[in-house]
């Protein structure tokens, strides 16, 4: 248990600029600079830094890497455009889920995944090992684990554009939602990815780790005007929580289905053969017996991650994520219910330390989503 | 450091106590609400109840963490700060004054005497404060 946390390129510049440091998933990272609520706003209104450093990349590259990704994710591969993302799940045979990614595709025979960081060493093992990959695909995909080497900034808010427009060597007003372009930022190479885990407008930048200090301090630097702050793990979660964005972890993992988490519009059983393709079909076939909701507490009280949904006394579901919203101004929460209990408007309770709370199913996401869409 | 006043004394849960003739005021202390960060809801005894020293006596949570609120004293609650459920941000605000969380009459005046007085609660925040 006491292996040693690992750190991300831009630790000493989280710990100069009087970031709290916490554990996460295997990291030591910054949960807050400022304080989680100041910095959740700071990204609503202007624009916030976020070291995602910690999260893993694998490259996969040759003539069976399309078929291997497309054995593996649940998504359609083949619809990917050289320069385009896509959201993505890895699937047990049971169609729970392994993790889930995005998949780039940095040109016709080459891809980059980007998982989450405290599955990268189990995602690389499923990837690369897995029985269902024929020994032709094996030979013909090759992959590489590049997460040491690759530092991940994700650059989010309403000045995000500008910002990274002024540093950037070409017109990112162009880079499509959930499309990449490669270039340099602040002069250091970079792939520009217009993605985020926020729901406001804004980019992901890879860069390579040894460059990750000097990018995050250029964009510190010239975004002072735009009001740029460095943003901790707290208010990324809050962020990610008032879209209804899942975390791995919290809201799905390997004991939850993609269909009954919200994900059916990343499985694509047209494509093919996938792992997991055909418990997933059966699951959708005879419908899923509990959903992934919003709820809002009708009473003062905050849900927390395990915490019972009740109706009329009956436990009915259980809370994945739950906390302040900031910019809602209420008590939000994530819950898996039963089916018949999912629909907008269902009065429901949450038991919070002994006591039923009264809460409803509201429509999500909670704050509206501001990212940009082609 | 945090602040930490010397007119009060202290628990080792980082609650603070006042004297306030023959009555005690209670709140958290200034560190305590800068390891929680943002408070975002409190939970309080109502006006009558009883409480005792070192047992929970109420909530209070941050964005990231519950945790429970320890009476310094044994006692009846015959105040409580009704403001901080529309404003719990108060208690990062001023945890030694608008912050404040209940006013408990004591039952039991010697347990006044096992509490830590500031350089006592100073002490055991420069050894890591639990």
């Amino acid at each position: 248990m006491d292996t040693p946390l690992k750190r991300t390129p831009l630790y000493k510049a989280h710990v100069e600029a009087g970031a709290r440091m916490v554990p996460f998933g295997g990291w030591e990272m910054p949960v807050q600079y400022a304080g989680i609520v100041e910095e959740h706003r700071s990204v609503r209104s202007a624009v916030g830094l976020f070291d995602v450093s910690h999260m893993g990349e694998f490259e996969v590259e040759g003539a069976g890497a399309l078929d291997v990704l497309q054995a593996l994710t649940t998504n359609d591969v083949s619809a990917l455009e050289v320069g385009q993302v896509q959201y993505s799940i890895l699937c047990y045979p049971n169609g729970t889920i392994v993790d889930d990614l995005t998949v780039y595709r940095l040109a016709g025979d080459r891809f980059m995944l980007t998982v989450n960081a405290s599955n990268i060493d189990r995602d690389y093992a499923w990837v690369t090992d897995y029985a269902w990959i024929t020994e032709h695909q094996r030979k013909e995909a090759r992959w590489r684990n590049v997460s040491a080497e690759t530092g991940l900034i994700a650059v989010q808010g309403p000045r995000a554009e500008p910002l990274v427009g002024r540093l950037a060597d070409q017109d990112v007003t162009n880079v499509g939602y959930y499309r990449f372009a490669r270039g340099t930022v602040a002069g250091m190479p970079a792939l520009i990815s217009r993605t985020g885990y926020t729901g406001e407008d804004g980019f992901e930048l890879y860069a390579a780790a040894a460059d990750a200090g000097r990018l995050w301090a250029a964009l510190l630097e010239a975004g002072r005007a735009d009001g740029v702050a460095p943003i901790g793990l707290g208010a990324r979660d809050t962020l990610r929580l008032e879209m209804k964005y899942a975390l791995y972890g919290n809201d799905i993992d390997d004991t939850t289905n993609a269909l009954e988490a919200g994900l059916g519009w990343v499985v694509k059983p047209a494509k093919g053969e996938f792992v997991g393709r055909d418990a997933l079909e059966k699951i959708r076939a005879e419908g899923v017996r509990r959903k992934l909701v919003g709820i809002e507490m009708v009473d003062k009280a905050v849900a927390r991650h395990g915490y019972p949904v009740l109706r009329d006394g009956r436990r009915v579901g259980v809370v994945t994520s739950g906390s302040y919203g900031p910019s809602v101004d209420k008590y939000i929460a994530m819950a898996y219910v039963e089916t018949a209990l999912a629909a907008v408007g269902t009065p429901l309770a949450v038991e919070i330390r002994g006591q039923a709370k009264a809460a409803r199913v509201v429509k999500t996401p909670f704050h509206p989503s501001r990212v940009k869409k082609a | 450091m945090a602040n930490v006043p010397k007119d009060l004394k202290y628990t080792r849960e980082h609650e603070w106590a006042k004297q306030e003739g023959g009555r005690v005021r209670v709140g958290i202390t200034a560190y305590a609400q800068d390891q929680l960060g943002d408070v975002v809801f409190v939970e309080l005894p109502k006006v009558g109840a009883k409480v005792t020293a070192s047992k929970a006596f109420g909530v209070v949570e941050s964005v990231k963490a519950v945790s429970d609120l320890f009476a310094p004293v044994s006692g009846e609650v015959v105040e409580v700060n009704a403001e901080l459920g529309q404003k719990p941000e108060t208690v990062n605000a001023d945890p030694y004054g608008k912050g404040w969380m209940i006013v408990v009459k004591p039952s039991n005046k010697a347990e006044w005497d096992q509490l830590l007085t500031a350089e006592q609660y100073e002490e055991f925040l420069r050894q890591g404060g639990h």
